[in-house]
C-alpha cells in the first residue's frame, strides 16, 4: 500500500516534458515558415517594383494580340482578352486530355490483357512493348513523333490520301466535315432516346437476371435500340448532314476540319506513354485474382471469355482503379509536355506567351498551379467516393 | 476347391498383369517443339490469326530498324552530303557520321576541351559510388553511403565548376550541357530527395499538427501539378523571391526545381515503407527506451528503406527520364543537345532527326532498363524470405 504512495515521481524538468517540447518544435516551424513567406513576399514586392512589373490580375481584361492556332471556342488576336485566351489553353488541355484518358484506356487494357494471353508471341510482344515505351522519357517520344515522323510526311502538294478525302500531310491531318442542316437537332434527340431507353433496358435485364436467374438478350436489343430510331429517321426525312470534303487546292487544302500536326504528335505520344503503365496495372490487377476464382469459373461451364468478364475483371476491377486514376492524372499533367512541339494548351499558351508579354510571373505560374491542382483534387475526391463505393460489402466502413 | 494345381493352369492360359503398366507417352502432337508451338501459338482460329498478325508486325518493325540502323546506314562521311538520298542510293538509313562528330557535343556540351578530363574523373567517381550503393555484398556500405550523399557532392563541385584556389579553372555552368547536365541534375535530385523524402515522409506521420499540416501541403500541392510547372516556378518566380544579388544560375534554379519534385514522391514512397513496418517494432523501441531519432535511425528506418529500395529504384527511374525536361527551360540536356545538333546545317537531312533521335533513344533505355531489372532483382530477393516453397 505504501509502496505505490512512497514511489518517488521521477522528477520532469520542462526540458524532457513531451506536450511542452512537442509546442516549441511547432512553434518554431510556423515562426520559420512565416519568415521564409515573409521574406519571400518583400522581395517579391522590391523587385516587381524595381523591374516596373504589375501585380494583381488587371492584364486579365487586357487586349492579348496574339494568335492561338487551334481555338474550341472564337478568339482573335484583335479582339480577344488574355482571360479568353486562357480559356482558350485550358480547353485544349482538356480536350487532348480527354482523349487522351479514352484512347489510352482502350489500349492499355488490351495491351495489358494481351500480356497474360495463352499465346506465347502475343505475350512476349505486349511485354516488349511495356520494356521499350516504359523505359524512354515522353518528351524524347514526343519529339520523335512530332519532328521525326510527322514533319517528315511529304507536303501538301504530295498528300497521302486516304479514300479520296482524308489528306495527310505535314501540315497535319485533315477530315471530311459535316455540315448540320435543319433536322440534325431531331436526330441527336433521336439517337439520344435510344441511349436513354438501352440504359433503362440494362438495368432492367440485369435487375430480372439477379431476381429469376431468366437471362434476356442484352447486346442485341441495346445495339436495335441505339441504331434503328436514328436509321428510321434518316429513312423517313434523309440524312441532316452534308459532308464538306477537303479539296486540293493549287497551294493548300481547302475545307474539311484540320488537325494539327502538334495535336496528333502530343495525342499519339500520350497515347502511346501512358497505355504502358495503365497496361502494368491492368496485368498487376488480373493477376491479383486468386487463380481458384479462374477454375471454379470454368468449372461451372464459363467460357474463357465470360470467365474474365464475369469473375476476374470485376475482381480485378478493385486493384485496377486506384493505379488507373494516377495514370490519368500523369497524362492530363503531361500534356503540359506539349510547350515542347508547340500545341497551344494552357501551358504553352499561358506560362509561355502570356508571361513572356506581362512578365506576371507569380500571377500567370500560380494560376495555371491552381488549375491543374483543382483537377488532381477534384480526381483524388472522386475516386476515394467510388472506392467506397465498389468496396466488398464486408469492408465498407 | 481348385487348388493350387487350378490356379497354374489358370496362370498358363490367360496372361495377368500384376504390375501397373508405364503411361504411354503423350500423342505426337502435344509433346516437343510441335505440341509446344500448338499449345503456344495455334490453339485455336482466333490464336493462328493472332500469331501470323504478330509474326508479320515482328518482322516488319524489326526489318525496317534493322535496315534504318545498319544495312541503308551510312558509316563514313564529312557532311550532310554524305547522307543525303541520291540516284544510286535511293534508301538512306541512320547517318552515323554525324554522330561520331558530334559525340563530345553529346557528352560534355560546350565544356572547355582542355578541362574535359575533369568531367571524365566525375563520372569515374559517380560510377564508384553508385557500385557501392548499389552492391549489396560490398565491405563497408556506410561508408559507401556517406561518400555518395556527402563526399561526392562536395568533390564533384569543386570539381566541376572550378576552384582557382587549388588550380582548376572556373567553369560556368552555361557551357556545362549534354549527358553531364543529364547526370548532375538526376544525381542532385536523388542525392536531396532522398534524405528530403525521409524528412517529409516523417512529418506526415508526425503526432504534431503542424508538421503534419506542412509536410502534407507540400507533398500534395507538388505531386498535383506537373513538374513543367514547378520548373517555370524555379526559373521564374525563385529569381522574385530572393534579394536581387543573390540570384541563382539557370542550372541550379532547375535543380532546385527539380530536387523539389522528386522530394514529394520520394516522400510518398518511404511513406509507404513505413507504414509497412509493424506496430510492435515502434513499441518494442520505445519499450527498449529509445527517443524518436534513435528509434527511427537505429530500428525504423534501415528496415522501412530496406523494402522500400525497389520503389526507391522505380522512382530514380522516373527522376531519370523527367530530367529531359530541363530542356524546356534552357538548359542543355542530352536531350536539348541533340535538338541543337539535328537542325545544324552541316548535317541537316531526312535521316539526321531520326538518328539523333536513336542515340537518345539507346541511351536513355539503356540506364532506365537497367535500373527496372535490379529493382526487380531486388524486389525477388527481398520477398526471398516471406515465399512459400
Amino acid at each position: 500500500m505504501s509502496a505505490a504512495e512512497t514511489t518517488v515521481r521521477p522528477r520532469r524538468s520542462l526540458l524532457t516534458n513531451p506536450t511542452l517540447r512537442s509546442i516549441v518544435y511547432q512553434v518554431l516551424l510556423c515562426v520559420a515558415v512565416g519568415l521564409l513567406v515573409y521574406a519571400a513576399i518583400s522581395n517579391a514586392a522590391d523587385n516587381l517594383a524595381r523591374a516596373r512589373i504589375a501585380t494583381g490580375f488587371g492584364f486579365w481584361n487586357t487586349t492579348a494580340g496574339f494568335d492561338i492556332s487551334q481555338t474550341l471556342i472564337e478568339y482573335s488576336s484583335r479582339g480577344s482578352t488574355y482571360g479568353r485566351a486562357f480559356w482558350v489553353g485550358l480547353l485544349n488541355t482538356l480536350l487532348v486530355g480527354g482523349l487522351g484518358i479514352i484512347f489510352a484506356t482502350v489500349l492499355g487494357f488490351v495491351i495489358g490483357i494481351a500480356r497474360l494471353s495463352s499465346n506465347w508471341l502475343v505475350a512476349k510482344v505486349a511485354a516488349g512493348y511495356v520494356e521499350l515505351i516504359r523505359n524512354l522519357p515522353l518528351l524524347l517520344q514526343l519529339l520523335f513523333w512530332y519532328n521525326a515522323v510527322l514533319k517528315t510526311l511529304p507536303d501538301t502538294r504530295d498528300s497521302y490520301v486516304v479514300a479520296g478525302s482524308v489528306f495527310l500531310n505535314n501540315r497535319g491531318l485533315v477530315l471530311p466535315r459535316a455540315v448540320l442542316q435543319a433536322g440534325s437537332g431531331a436526330l441527336a434527340l433521336t439517337l439520344l432516346a435510344g441511349m436513354v431507353a438501352a440504359v433503362v433496358y440494362r438495368i432492367w435485364a440485369k435487375r430480372r437476371q439477379a431476381l429469376t436467374g431468366k437471362p434476356a438478350p442484352v447486346l442485341k436489343v441495346i445495339a436495335a435500340l441505339v441504331i434503328l430510331p436514328p436509321l428510321i429517321f434518316v429513312a423517313l426525312h434523309g440524312f441532316p448532314a452534308v459532308f464538306e470534303f477537303p479539296e486540293r487546292g493549287r497551294f493548300n487544302i481547302t475545307g474539311g476540319v484540320e488537325v494539327l500536326p502538334e495535336f496528333a504528335a502530343l495525342l499519339f505520344g500520350l497515347v502511346i506513354y501512358t497505355a504502358a503503365f495503365i497496361a502494368e496495372a491492368v496485368r498487376a490487377g488480373i493477376q491479383s485474382v486468386p487463380s481458384g476464382q479462374v477454375e471454379a469459373a470454368h468449372a461451372l461451364g464459363l467460357r474463357p471469355n465470360l470467365a474474365l468478364r464475369f469473375i476476374v475483371m470485376p475482381q480485378a476491377m478493385r486493384v485496377i482503379i486506384p493505379p488507373l486514376t494516377s495514370q490519368y492524372l500523369n497524362l492530363v499533367k503531361n500534356s503540359s509536355l506539349a510547350v515542347a512541339i508547340g500545341y497551344p494548351d494552357l501551358v504553352q499558351v499561358f506560362t509561355g506567351t502570356v508571361l513572356n508579354q506581362t512578365g506576371q510571373a507569380v500571377e500567370v505560374v500560380a494560376l495555371t498551379m491552381a488549375v491543374y491542382l483543382v483537377i488532381s483534387l477534384t480526381a483524388s475526391l472522386v475516386m476515394n467516393i467510388y472506392n467506397r463505393l465498389i468496396a466488398p460489402v464486408g469492408e465498407r466502413a | 476347391m481348385t487348388g493350387v494345381a487350378g490356379e497354374r493352369a489358370y496362370a498358363d492360359l490367360a496372361f495377368v498383369q500384376r504390375a501397373p503398366i508405364g503411361a504411354l507417352p503423350p500423342p505426337l502432337a502435344m509433346r516437343g517443339p510441335w505440341g509446344w508451338l500448338r499449345a503456344n501459338l495455334f490453339s485455336s482460329a482466333f490464336n493462328i490469326v493472332l500469331t501470323v498478325v504478330m509474326l508479320a508486325l515482328i518482322v516488319w518493325i524489326g526489318k525496317s530498324t534493322i535496315d534504318f540502323l545498319f544495312i541503308d546506314a551510312v558509316w563514313v562521311g564529312h557532311d550532310r552530303t554524305a547522307c543525303m538520298a541520291s540516284e544510286q542510293r535511293p534508301h538512306v538509313g541512320a547517318c552515323w557520321p554525324f554522330v561520331w562528330e558530334r559525340l563530345n557535343y553529346f557528352t560534355y556540351g560546350s565544356y572547355p576541351i582542355p578541362q574535359r578530363w575533369r568531367v571524365d574523373v566525375f563520372f569515374a567517381m559517380l560510377a564508384i559510388g553508385v557500385a557501392w550503393l548499389l552492391w549489396l555484398e560490398a565491405p563497408r556500405r556506410d561508408l559507401g553511403a556517406l561518400y555518395f550523399f556527402v563526399v561526392l557532392p562536395v568533390c564533384s563541385f569543386i570539381l566541376l565548376s572550378g576552384a582557382p584556389a587549388l588550380g582548376l579553372e572556373t567553369v560556368d555552368t552555361s557551357l556545362w550541357g549534354g549527358v553531364l547536365v543529364t547526370v548532375v541534375v538526376s544525381t542532385v535530385g536523388i542525392v536531396v530527395s532522398l534524405p528530403l523524402g525521409i524528412v517529409l515522409a516523417l512529418g506526415r506521420r508526425s503526432r504534431m499538427p503542424a508538421v503534419r499540416l506542412f509536410s502534407v501541403i507540400f507533398i500534395e500541392f507538388v505531386r498535383g501539378v506537373p513538374l513543367i510547372t514547378v520548373l517555370f516556378m524555379a526559373s521564374v518566380m525563385l529569381p522574385l523571391f530572393v534579394p536581387e544579388d543573390l540570384t541563382p544560375d539557370k542550372l541550379l534554379r532547375a535543380l532546385i526545381g527539380i530536387a523539389l519534385f522528386a522530394s514529394a514522391y520520394m516522400a510518398e514512397v518511404v511513406r509507404a515503407g513505413l507504414q509497412a513496418i509493424p506496430r510492435g517494432q515502434y513499441e518494442a523501441a520505445t519499450a527498449l527506451g529509445l527517443k524518436f531519432w534513435p528509434q527511427m535511425g537505429l530500428v525504423i528506418l534501415p528496415q522501412a528503406l530496406r523494402v522500400t529500395i525497389p520503389n526507391i529504384v522505380n522512382t530514380t527511374i522516373g527522376l531519370f527520364k523527367d530530367t529531359t525536361l530541363v530542356f524546356i527551360v534552357g538548359i542543355f540536356d542530352l536531350l536539348r543537345t541533340i535538338e541543337v545538333a539535328r537542325i545544324d546545317p552541316k548535317w541537316a537531312t531526312p535521316v539526321t532527326s531520326p538518328t539523333g533521335y536513336a542515340v537518345a533513344a539507346l541511351f536513355y533505355w539503356v540506364f532506365c532498363y537497367a535500373m527496372a531489372r535490379y529493382a526487380r532483382h531486388m524486389e525477388l530477393r527481398l520477398s526471398a524470405g516471406q515465399e512459400r516453397r
